[in-house]
């Protein structure tokens, strides 16, 4: 089509300038489809697109495969937090909008729950917010305290939208792996760990804050009281804010102990804490997550949230409160889900370890999390017919789905450039899944060697 | 002791600047935190914040009932990112019929958290540092400030009041846009322009006439438009909402913004979408799923259920969108009425649930301060909640910091509210007209 125009801008950025009537007229009459379209994605989303689980959610969405990939449970959630859920369905005004910032009645319980956790008061109002999943607590974290020129260090392996949210924030993420103690022979998650001097070496004045995962996905490592001093310690001397993602913190297993970074001494006005529904009752359909920190932080994250989505739904968090009073009331007491998902769990963890050495694989044993991942290059498989261009534990992934109908996730999604090569040989398993689906997948493993 | 004496030198610079992000910068007040407090403190009528008080649909609050007690408790795990398969399929159907055009509903329809998350997702995927967005005024206050976090500049044009000569009753109709000021708001910087219709807060519906008019310049100047319909079922005295998408060269660069809460007075469950072209759309889910990701599911299973529902009722007298807007404008008759019979001037919204009301007869409740810096709108309507226990939203909460003066006797209120409520807010005027005349 023929453009007359004065001001033409082949970068496609910028606009065609149209000038005549007649242009405009045929323009009219004419598919826009043909005009250069200048509208591309704006410079924060620049090459974020992509992402490891629309592959992979895709993939395994096939029922013939035994789904141990995407971190989602298909447990039931407990009955009660399925009736509170049903309760609420009948009240009228639990239809409408809520407050802002958090339901009361959530941030009221969420605020009892932490207190007697943290042994600190905790206001409900001011010290959290309550967003969608965990998920959008990290988005709001890192949108409200991060910038173009800041560096957020980021410990690898690491939950893969760490990476993205950081850029998409304008700043650098600067990467630290954990490293396995014994040279590769890694029985458990406490085998990784991170080399002082090379974290210290990662601080610097850019260094607005550091993002902590513990448990950690996908290693499963609780990090210790010693480890999260060496952190804390450099965060105070950096002035550095620390952003601790402890969504699976009511998951660690017998000798371990969940230790929440912010209750160190110097740490509290610093740290943002985040946590799940979705995790702690088995919920993540729900998507309901919370912050929780000092006010002079959590007002930055409000904001946020403010020109973000506004609210949260009200039926689930009315629902999902009533839950946490029904917790709160026996947190004294071993039932109390918090605890009792835990040990469902360890006998979970404990069985799928049990399979993988028995099809000759070495798991490494996690401390906290519902995730185990495995060094799979000791098999041996011959992949020379997926694709070439592919790390080796997406096409081991990518074997395994089509020729064993059993899927995981590669680890090398957890990285960033540096690393892959040195995670490429593992893959994570997820076992929050009930009796039946661990025994189609211990019947793929028996059978492992046989085909 | 250099480098400790570097250390401490780095460590002030940091203290120094302020821990939040420079993208908050002027975005951090919000009215509706101020005007939701006075309400839930002394309103006793809540004509204020824009939500229904009368119940959601029996059929949607029943969906969602079934869907809990269906024994399919994956309904309590994560869905398809994008959108729950049943929602986009039945929102791609029904789109389809109202565009007349094949929609896919893996590529031209997503789900967000409430239309809110819908506009930040157009704003973060489309608005780059340096961008102009055109923005309507009086506007729904959100896209001012997620134009800024953006990093765009919002450029704005108002609706101007043609008052009718014979006397009647002012109609949003008689809001209209000047042609020639807002050809002259284009410019090479524009990348979109935002368009509410039906409006929210003036309740007016654009003509076909006035989008042609949009659509002619988005055409020209190569410019989106981000058309916010949600409520789009919402129109009343046999008026038609025309989808600016549907006009020639539009489609392409146009997201259309929908939301359940409005079309199914469930405004707590803040399930929203966009329907659009996928070159856009695909940028949308790049935000998407680096900021929420997944939207609940269980709300958007009743959602497509409540949809499937109007699919097949579409167009006919047990419709829910048909009722729905019959009893709305029989609130609005009435509202109209008790305003008008006090003094207050209401503006007849050909559409949504808002209704705007001159309120200068009653200037001398609140005498005018001229040193404040709050417009009068804002004082009256803080001052009838806590004196009349009447909540309302002042029209100048609508308008850019530059033009909030522009209007300040003007009020916004809600009228999706029961009989019994408005008819509460009628005693309390009829109270208050008493007492001034007597």
């Amino acid at each position: 089509m023929f453009l007359a125009s004065r001001n033409f801008c082949c970068r496609g950025i910028r606009t065609c300038q149209l000038r005549t009537d007649l242009l405009s007229r045929s323009i009219k009459h004419s598919a826009s489809a043909t005009m250069p379209f200048r509208h591309k994605n704006t410079r924060r989303i620049e090459g974020l697109d992509s992402n490891v689980w629309v592959e992979f959610t895709k993939v395994a969405a096939d029922p013939s495969i035994v789904n141990l990939g995407q971190g989602l449970p298909d447990i039931s959630p407990p009955s009660y937090v399925k009736e509170e859920l049903a309760k609420v369905a009948a009240v009228d005004r639990l239809n409408q909008y809520t407050r802002g910032f958090g339901h009361p009645s959530l941030v009221k319980a969420l605020s009892q729950v932490y207190e007697q956790v943290c042994g600190r008061k905790i206001d409900p109002l001011t010290d959290i917010l309550v967003t969608v999943g965990a998920y959008g607590s990290l988005f709001s974290t890192i949108q409200a305290l991060i910038e173009e020129g800041d560096e957020v260090i980021i410990i690898e392996p690491f939950y893969d939208c760490y990476e993205p949210m950081v850029k998409m924030a304008g700043a650098k993420p600067v990467f630290i792996p954990l490293r396995c103690k014994n040279d590769g022979n890694s029985a458990s998650s406490a085998d990784w760990v991170l080399d002082p001097a090379e974290l210290a070496n990662k601080f610097n004045s850019k260094t607005k804050a550091i993002i902590l995962n513990t448990p950690h996905n996908p290693i499963g490592k609780v990090f210790t009281r010693e480890e999260l001093q060496v952190i804390a310690d450099l965060c105070i001397k950096h002035d550095t804010l620390c952003i601790s993602d402890e969504v699976y913190e009511w998951l660690v297993y017998k000798g371990n102990k969940h230790i929440k970074i912010a209750m160190l001494p110097g740490m509290w006005e610093r740290t943002v804490t985040i946590g799940s529904a979705g995790k702690t009752y088995s919920v993540t359909g729900w998507k309901l997550g919370w912050s929780i920190g000092p006010e002079h932080l959590i007002k930055h994250l409000q904001v946020v949230h403010q020109n973000t989505l506004y609210t949260c739904p009200t039926p689930l968090q009315e629902a999902l409160a009533q839950a946490f009073w029904i917790d709160y009331k026996r947190m004294d007491d071993p039932d109390c889900y918090f605890y009792s998902l835990s040990r469902e769990l360890e006998s979970k963890r404990d069985r799928m370890a049990q399979l993988l050495k028995e099809a000759g694989l070495k798991p490494v044993i996690p401390d906290g999390g519902y995730f185990m991942i495995v060094d799979v290059s000791t098999l041996n498989v011959d992949l020379s017919d997926v694709d070439e261009k592919l790390p080796y534990d997406y096409k081991f992934v990518k074997w395994m789905i089509t020729s064993k109908k059993l899927s995981a996730i590669p680890l090398s999604a957890f990285c960033g450039p540096e690393t892959k090569k040195q995670f490429e040989k593992y893959i994570r398993f997820c076992f929050i899944k009930k009796d039946s689906t661990l025994d189609a997948a211990e019947v793929i493993l028996k059978n492992w060697n046989k085909q | 002791v250099k480098a400790s004496n570097s250390l401490s030198f780095s460590l002030q610079a940091k203290m120094s600047r302020p821990v939040q992000a420079r993208r908050l910068e002027g975005i951090d007040k919000n009215i509706w935190v101020e005007f939701v407090k006075l309400a839930a403190t002394y309103s006793k009528v809540n004509l204020g914040q824009g939500f229904p008080d009368f119940p959601a649909p029996d059929f949607l609050t029943e969906a969602f009932t079934r869907a809990l007690s269906g024994g399919n408790h994956m309904l309590h795990q994560y869905t398809r990112a994008f959108g729950h398969p049943p929602l986009v399929k039945v929102l791609a159907q029904f789109f389809e019929k109202l565009l007349g055009r094949d929609l896919d509903p893996m590529t031209n329809v997503m789900v967000t958290v409430g239309a809110y998350q819908a506009l930040f997702c157009c704003f973060q995927a489309l608005v780059d540092e340096g961008d102009e967005v055109i923005i309507i005024e009086p506007f729904f206050d959100c896209y001012e400030p997620m134009v800024k976090m953006a990093g765009g500049t919002p450029v704005f044009v108002p609706l101007r009041p043609n008052p009718p000569k014979d006397g009647k009753l002012m109609s949003s109709a008689d809001w209209q846009l000047d042609p020639a000021e807002l050809a002259s708001k284009f410019s090479e910087r524009t990348k979109a322009i935002v368009l509410n219709s039906p409006n929210n807060p003036l309740g007016k519906v654009f003509s076909r006439g006035e989008l042609g008019l949009i659509a002619e310049l988005c055409v020209k100047h190569d410019v989106l438009c981000i058309s916010d319909e949600v409520y789009e079922w919402l129109v009343y005295d046999g008026k038609q909402h025309i989808r600016i998408a549907s006009l020639q060269g539009m489609w392409d660069r146009t997201v259309i913004i929908g939301s359940a809460g409005k079309t199914f007075s469930a405004t707590g469950w803040k399930v929203g979408w966009v329907v659009g072209p996928n070159r856009l759309l695909q940028h949308l889910r790049t935000v998407h799923q680096n900021s929420v990701y997944h939207c609940a599911t269980i709300a958007q299973e009743a959602v497509a259920q409540g949809f499937q529902r109007e699919l097949m009722l579409y167009g006919k007298p047990e419709s829910y969108f048909v009722q729905l807007s019959k009893e709305l404008q029989q609130k609005r008759d009435w509202l109209v009425q008790s305003l008008d019979g006090v003094g207050m001037k209401p503006i007849v919204p050909e559409g949504t649930y808002f209704l705007v009301a001159d309120i200068s007869q009653f200037k001398s409740d609140v005498p005018d301060v001229p040193s404040s810096d709050e417009p009068y709108d804002y004082r009256f309507t803080k001052w009838m909640v806590k004196n009349k226990g009447l909540a309302a939203i002042p029209l100048s909460a609508f308008y850019s910091e530059a033009h909030k003066n522009n209007y300040t006797n003007l009020i916004r209120f809600c009228f999706a509210k029961e009989e019994a409520t408005l008819k509460a807010a009628n005693d309390i005027l009829q109270k208050w007209k008493q007492e001034k005349t007597s």
